[in-house]
């Protein structure tokens, strides 16, 4: 199976975070042993299922199903997606259906090169089922590159359903070159259901990001922390919307952290919904410019301003 | 090493004067103390000196050279370096990683290691730790003096309130290490800003401030006793 440079470039930003672009087949970049799914261009081009995790494709071609096999443990799953083809449109549904007990790593995550002059557009709609006392972590990276006029437009859907004692780790990242993106989080806790969201977010130029989570507190001693950080850019705008909703007695906690630099606009709009008195919800909001002690400190180390600036966000955004 | 010719500085919508025509010299090899009472402007001459500050008036001579329109890290490359008073806190900026900003090249997690002991702090505990609200203040304060030790092209060093928070064990410690300083590298010059009698002790010189001037200058022995002789 052939890739073009930019192909293999995406994958390696999505799957080891652009550490190793010298990596010649996709084989390669993920453990031997784990499930993948390498989708390009609208095309499944390469799928690999194990013992313990099956990934079934819809019978339309326009997403999977993966089934996680109950008491799965230490196991893998890759589905990264490839766009560089101007113009390509796609909505993807997957399905995760994970068992009991199980505990997976499912690593996801869209790339597009558009060097053209038409928008390309990633729509993917990734539902969990997560089984009782199951225990997944999420690691999803958007990443868009390419200097054509064309959009680079990626609308990731995430809804996690967290069956009694299940517990979810989500880490959404999208740090580089994505144009516009709205993200929409929708999560549902039963009984002693944790879950966990870092979301990273950085956008320049006039990009566009919103990101929206709807966490609905269903079960007794259910938990959710959710912890947003981002940074606004030049010209760019970004919205973050979040209401965590508690129905049972429950502890919901929420802190979105943004950075505003030149003329950069960011609009947070946090609600907590207590309908019971024993929900504990706590939401923490700070937007501020880059904090001008921290910028003199590292001076004060030998760094210049950008440096200095350059370190902080890393930091921020790790 | 350092010259201050008659630095004042003011603010400037209230044309409040906070240093008013401090000149002063720092010679290699030296340990001065500056004290003073609260709100006196020591922090601020010592922002000065390192560039946080712009002075109203007057000239800064480092090294031979006037280097009072350099900006911060012009000063630091020249060898200033500045432990603040109230450490700053980052988000995700690791203990290792500053001590690497501060070494100016790669530290080896060993390296770095040592620097952390110096100042009593277990690397083991703290080489991957986040700077951040999470840290208490003591800590926030050895990793804050860690930071200078680091520097390994600092010829000035200057530390404010460097005892301040830290507990009543390993201070002592704190003054061996100055000290320890003075000894492994003598060319260097050390400016440290205290109220510690103990500090105040192995001064070569002490500068009392008060409001915005020099009001005495001495060795320690005259300076502590006349210090005690003042209050009832
Ligand atoms: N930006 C500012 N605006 C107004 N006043 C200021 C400003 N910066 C400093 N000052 C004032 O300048 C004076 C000197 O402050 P400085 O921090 O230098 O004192 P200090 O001698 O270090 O005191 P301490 O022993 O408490 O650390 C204080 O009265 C302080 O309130
Ligand atoms: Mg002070």
């Amino acid at each position: 199976m052939k890739l073009s440079k930019e192909e293999t470039q995406i994958f390696c930003e999505v799957i080891t975070g652009g550490s190793d672009t010298t990596q010649e087949t996709l084989s390669q970049l993920v453990a031997p042993e784990s499930a993948y799914n390498f989708r390009v261009n609208g095309k499944s081009i390469s799928r690999h299922s194990t013992e313990n995790i099956n990934i079934v494709p819809k019978s339309d071609g326009q997403g999977l199903d993966v089934y996680i096999a109950p008491d799965t443990k230490h196991e893998t799953v890759h589905i990264p997606v490839a766009i560089s083809v101007t113009g390509h449109k796609e909505t993807v549904y997957n399905d995760f259906h994970i068992g009991e007990n199980a505990e997976v790593v499912i690593i996801a995550g869209c790339g597009i090169y558009n060097c053209g002059g038409v928008d390309s557009v990633h729509d993917g709609i990734h539902r969990f089922d997560v089984g009782k006392g199951a225990n997944i972590t999420y690691i999803e990276k958007h990443y868009g590159f390419g200097q054509g006029r064309g959009g680079k437009i990626l609308n990731p859907t995430t809804e996690v359903h967290l069956k009694a004692g299940a517990i979810a780790h989500l880490e959404l990242e999208q740090i580089k070159g994505v144009d516009s993106t709205i993200r929409n989080t929708v999560a549902k806790l039963e009984q002693n259901a944790k879950l966990t969201v870092k979301e990273r977010l950085m956008t320049h130029g006039r990009q566009i990001a919103e990101s929206s989570y709807d966490i609905q507190l269903k079960g007794k001693d259910s938990t959710a922390d959710l912890e947003s950080r981002s940074i606004a850019q030049d010209y760019s705008t970004q919205t973050f919307k979040s209401t965590i909703t508690a129905t049972a007695k429950s502890r919901g906690h929420s802190a979105c952290d943004a950075i505003i630099m030149d003329q950069a606009k960011v609009f947070a709009l946090p609600a907590l919904n207590a309908e019971i008195k024993d929900a504990e919800l706590i939401h923490e909001a700070a937007i501020g410019k880059l904090a001008s002690d921290q910028i003199t400190k590292l001076m004060t180390l030998g760094l210049t301003q950008a440096q200095a600036e350059s370190h902080i966000i890393n930091g921020f955004l790790k | 090493m350092l010259e201050l010719k008659n630095i004042s500085y003011e603010i400037k919508q209230s044309k409040q004067k906070i240093l008013d025509q401090v000149s002063l010299r720092i010679e290699p090899g030296t340990l001065t103390v500056i004290t003073g009472p609260n709100g006196s402007g020591k922090s601020t001459l010592a922002q000065i000196i390192m560039g946080i500050k712009t002075p109203t008036s007057g000239q800064i001579i480092f090294g031979g050279g006037d280097i009072t329109k350099d900006d911060i890290t012009a000063r630091a490359k020249k060898g200033i370096s500045f432990s603040f008073q109230q450490p700053v806190k980052f988000q995700g900026l690791t203990v290792y990683e500053l001590l690497n900003i501060a070494n100016g090249e790669l530290f080896s997690p060993v390296e770095a290691g040592q620097v952390l002991e110096q100042v009593g702090l277990n690397p083991d505990d703290y080489l991957k730790r986040e700077i951040n609200t999470k840290l208490s203040g003591g800590e926030l304060k050895r990793i804050e003096i860690a930071s200078i030790l680091a520097r390994k092209d600092a010829k000035l060093l200057i530390f404010d309130e460097p005892e301040a928070g830290i507990d009543l064990w390993s201070f002592q410690d704190l003054t061996k290490l100055f000290q320890k300083i003075r000894c492994e590298y003598p060319d260097k010059s050390l400016v440290i800003i205290s109220h510690q009698e103990k500090i105040l002790k192995i001064a070569d010189e002490i500068i009392i401030l008060e409001n915005g001037s020099i009001a005495k200058k001495g060795a320690p022995a005259q300076i502590i006793s006349e210090i005690k002789e003042a209050k009832p």
